[in-house]
């Protein structure tokens, strides 16, 4: 099926081909961290993790958006999302990817990785996290591939493919729950001990995942003749629009407890996001425009007249997915790390070759997502007859 | 006419994913074996240390820092992002922080005071780390182990205590200006860079029966102000110095069962 | 055969760039490595194990050196061959007689073309030249 991919339009192969000029600078530049060190990054004794890991949590919600069209369609037969199932699953592997080579990119001795694999400590976290992944990522692999082999070749899957499909349902719940329990767990870092945590994230994961989905659909129907289909990405809409208002209310319960408390560990990473900590106002800026955005989503996807209106849809998820993105992949980092153990203030920002490996990689991402999508959109069309 | 090129593709396929996956179901399955081998030998021992802080002043603080990062070739970056460090100097409120008031007495305010691991009992990087790269060894002490470590740096987040330094350079190419005659140990290697490290409490010398350095240069210039013993033999001098001075521990309330007292 | 020319063509280059390096260096032997002892390892005699032993097998027993010392708190060797008991330290005790690395060591190293990273943190005996 992979000959679909590499028949397109001239728009077509220059996108491919600005993702592969982002993706070779990303290279460069990692080839540079590579042999001088983690210290071309922004990161400092005090803010360990930045950047890098930031990215991996986000992508890690986005994988398990996925699961917002899979669980409707395969456990209540939502006819509608049949069509675009196979959109979350290649979405899921493309972000998984991503995932994965975050990681890669943040450890210090990558070549050791295989470590992991090695000595299996099953009392660590991040050990469960590489297992969930990857596992994720062969069930979205073996599934979607199956599923739209067996649709090109007009029959229906075996059955042992819908086995999959239910398994890879509570474990897009899973991926993201053991992501949130890297955080969660760990005594000093008062921002992320809370028990809601994984709640916090998977709202956030169901509002951006399918948001981005959303998205795709959109571009999906305006540069090939395969529609998603109106119902499907209206109800896609309502996903995301109860998922965000859970998100900001678990948000304003966080509020609520730090504050109510007064407990100065609990409140002094919030103050230091959206006030400034010690006279470290960096992420002031950000939050609140963080805010400000995820007011305008949540306007737009209540209202019900802009819900419907495909146009006002578009930009609601736009923003819930800035908004999302500036709350997990920017700001939960940073704050978990400040103050530090010494209730001191280390300032941390990405540098620029920290930028571009991570661009680097969210390029990466996209090729993938793009070669597989043409391939997706490809058997649809002629499967449809359009072709 | 045989194995089709689908059947041979999927047989490859599984009985690669069953050779990887091997060693693990191996290891989770069946641990004895394969943990069997990384079982340290000392038993019985709990190492702790008591600072007394009464006895301690800047300048014996500044001797036991440079004795340490001397012995382990400990480079001095120069920076405070990057810097590495094993034991260092903090201030009360640093040190202790939740555990201050705005009436504290002016001697407390301004008496440094000297941090390192504090090798607890139970420590969050060692649950956190992946690889078992950081591990409890029998005798208490929270170790290194430098060949495994994959630089994930997970246990830096896990610690409260900030006693992780990571290596995000290669420290033999540390300023040579501020690190005139690295490494100073020869005896004693140096790091990689990519790779999280932190107080030992001087394994290697434990294991010839020396005190951990930073003791044996407070010792040389005051008896006492550093103790070094065995938690759980209550016969020991560590225990009497506990049972005759309150002393206090950074956070004790995590639950992490810090081994370094303070008495102040 | 379909667009033979180009088949057969491309076949011939093929081979010549990979039979390359067998025809440069035809009839040109490499020299045997030829690791120098120094005056304190030819008075000792023998290594902490017989030199046959040493020359197959001290990759893996500095491995599990590494493991013993570090993850069981296991310091002390004891020579099978005979019985004196050594620390086990390459930088210590290996390079004690052997501290002419780029004599000894790299000999070999460099003739297998192999680069142990044990160098990255322990720490080469410095050389006189």
């Amino acid at each position: 099926m992979l000959e679909k991919a590499i028949k397109g339009s001239q728009a077509y192969w220059i996108w491919l081909g600005a993702l592969l000029v982002l993706m070779g600078i990303g290279l460069g530049c990692y080839l540079w961290q590579f042999f001088v060190g983690l210290k071309i990054t922004g990161m400092s004794r005090d803010v360990s993790w930045g950047f890098y890991i930031a990215q991996l949590t986000y992508l890690v919600g986005v994988a398990a958006g996925g699961v917002m069209v899979v669980l409707p369609y395969y456990l209540h037969d939502y006819k509608a999302f049949g069509r675009i199932t196979i959109l979350g699953e290649f979405l899921a592997i493309a972000a998984v990817i991503m995932c994965m080579l975050f990681v890669f990119v943040d450890v210090g001795q990558p070549v050791r990785i295989m470590n992991v694999i090695l000595h299996p400590t099953p009392n660590s976290i991040l050990f469960w996290d590489m297992t969930v992944l990857s596992v994720y990522l062969l069930l979205n692999i073996i599934v979607g591939w199956n599923v739209l082999t067996a649709e090109r070749k007009g029959v229906h899957y075996q059955k042992w493919v819908k086995v999959l499909a239910y398994i890879s349902i509570p474990w897009a719940f899973s991926i993201h729950t053991v992501t949130a329990f890297l955080y969660a767990g760990l005594p000093g870092r008062h921002y992320w001990l809370t028990a809601i945590m994984a709640a916090r994230f998977l709202s956030s994961a169901f509002a951006a995942g399918p948001a981005l989905l959303l998205l795709l659909c959109l571009i999906v129907r305006k540069v090939s003749r395969f529609d998603p289909g109106k119902d499907a990405i209206r109800t896609l809409g309502g996903i995301v629009a109860y998922a965000f208002i859970i998100n900001v209310f678990f948000f304003l319960l966080e509020l609520f407890t730090a504050f109510y408390s007064q407990i100065p560990g609990h409140m002094h990473s919030i103050v230091f996001l959206f006030s400034g900590l010690e006279g470290n106002t960096t992420m002031v800026p950000w939050m609140w425009s963080a805010t400000a955005i995820a007011v305008v989503a949540l306007i737009l996807l209540i209202v019900p007249a802009t819900r419907r209106n495909l146009d006002t849809l578009a930009v609601a998820c736009v923003a819930v997915i800035i908004s999302s993105w500036i709350d997990k992949g920017l700001g939960l980092l940073i704050a978990g790390f400040t103050p530090n153990p010494f209730e001191g203030v280390t300032h941390y920002w990405p540098t620029t070759p920290e930028m571009m490996i991570s661009v680097g990689i969210w390029a990466t991402g996209f090729f993938l997502l793009t070669v597989l999508y043409k391939m997706a959109v490809g058997v649809k069309e002629e499967a449809a007859g359009v072709a | 006419m045989g194995v089709n090129r689908r059947n041979f593709l999927k047989i490859a396929g599984l009985s690669t994913l069953a050779g990887l996956g091997g060693r693990s179901a191996l290891e989770l399955l069946a641990p004895g074996e394969l943990e069997a081998r990384e079982q340290p030998l000392s038993k019985g021992k709990t190492w702790g240390m008591v600072i007394d802080m009464k006895k301690m002043d800047e300048a014996l603080i500044e001797k036991c820092i440079a004795a340490c990062h001397r012995f382990h070739n400990v480079p001095s970056i120069g920076n405070p992002k990057e810097e590495v460090k094993w034991i260092w100097k903090e201030t009360y409120h640093h040190s202790f922080p939740g555990r201050e008031n705005e009436f504290l007495s002016e001697k407390v305010e301004e008496m440094p005071f000297l941090l390192l691991c504090n090798h607890c009992t139970n420590p969050p990087c060692v649950r956190v780390c992946p690889t078992k790269a950081t591990f409890k060894r029998d005798d208490g002490v929270v170790i290194m182990d430098m060949h495994r470590c994959i630089g994930c740096r997970f246990c830096m987040a896990a610690c409260p205590y900030g006693s992780r330094s990571f290596n995000w350079g290669d420290p033999r190419k540390a300023p040579a200006a501020l690190n005139p005659g690295f490494p100073a140990n020869p005896e004693y290697p140096t790091r990689s860079m990519g790779v999280v490290e932190k107080c030992n409490f001087c394994a290697e010398r434990l294991a010839k029966g020396q005190l951990p350095i930073c003791v044996e240069v407070a010792g040389e210039e005051v008896e006492g102000a550093m103790v070094f013993g065995d938690l759980a033999d209550p016969d020991s001098e560590i225990r009497e110095v506990l049972r005759e001075h309150y002393t206090i521990r950074r956070k004790p309330e995590l639950g992490t069962g810090p081994n370094v007292f303070y008495v102040i | 055969m379909y667009d033979g020319g180009k088949i057969i063509t491309g076949l011939v280059i093929g081979l010549a760039l990979l039979l390359f390096p067998f025809f440069y260096t035809a009839g040109k032997a490499a020299k045997a490595p030829d690791p120098e002892l120094t005056a304190k390892a030819k008075e000792a005699e023998k290594c902490i194990e017989a030199t046959a032993f040493m020359k197959t097998e001290h990759m893996k027993l500095l491995d599990q050196w590494r493991d013993e010392v570090v993850r069981d708190a296991d310091r002390y060797y004891t020579s099978t061959s005979t019985g004196e008991v050594h620390y086990k330290s390459l930088q210590v005790t290996c390079m004690e007689c052997h501290s002419n690395k780029s004599k000894f060591c790299d000999r070999c190293h460099d003739y297998a073309g192999v680069d142990p990273f044990c160098w990255d943190c322990h720490i080469e005996p410095k050389e006189s030249e």
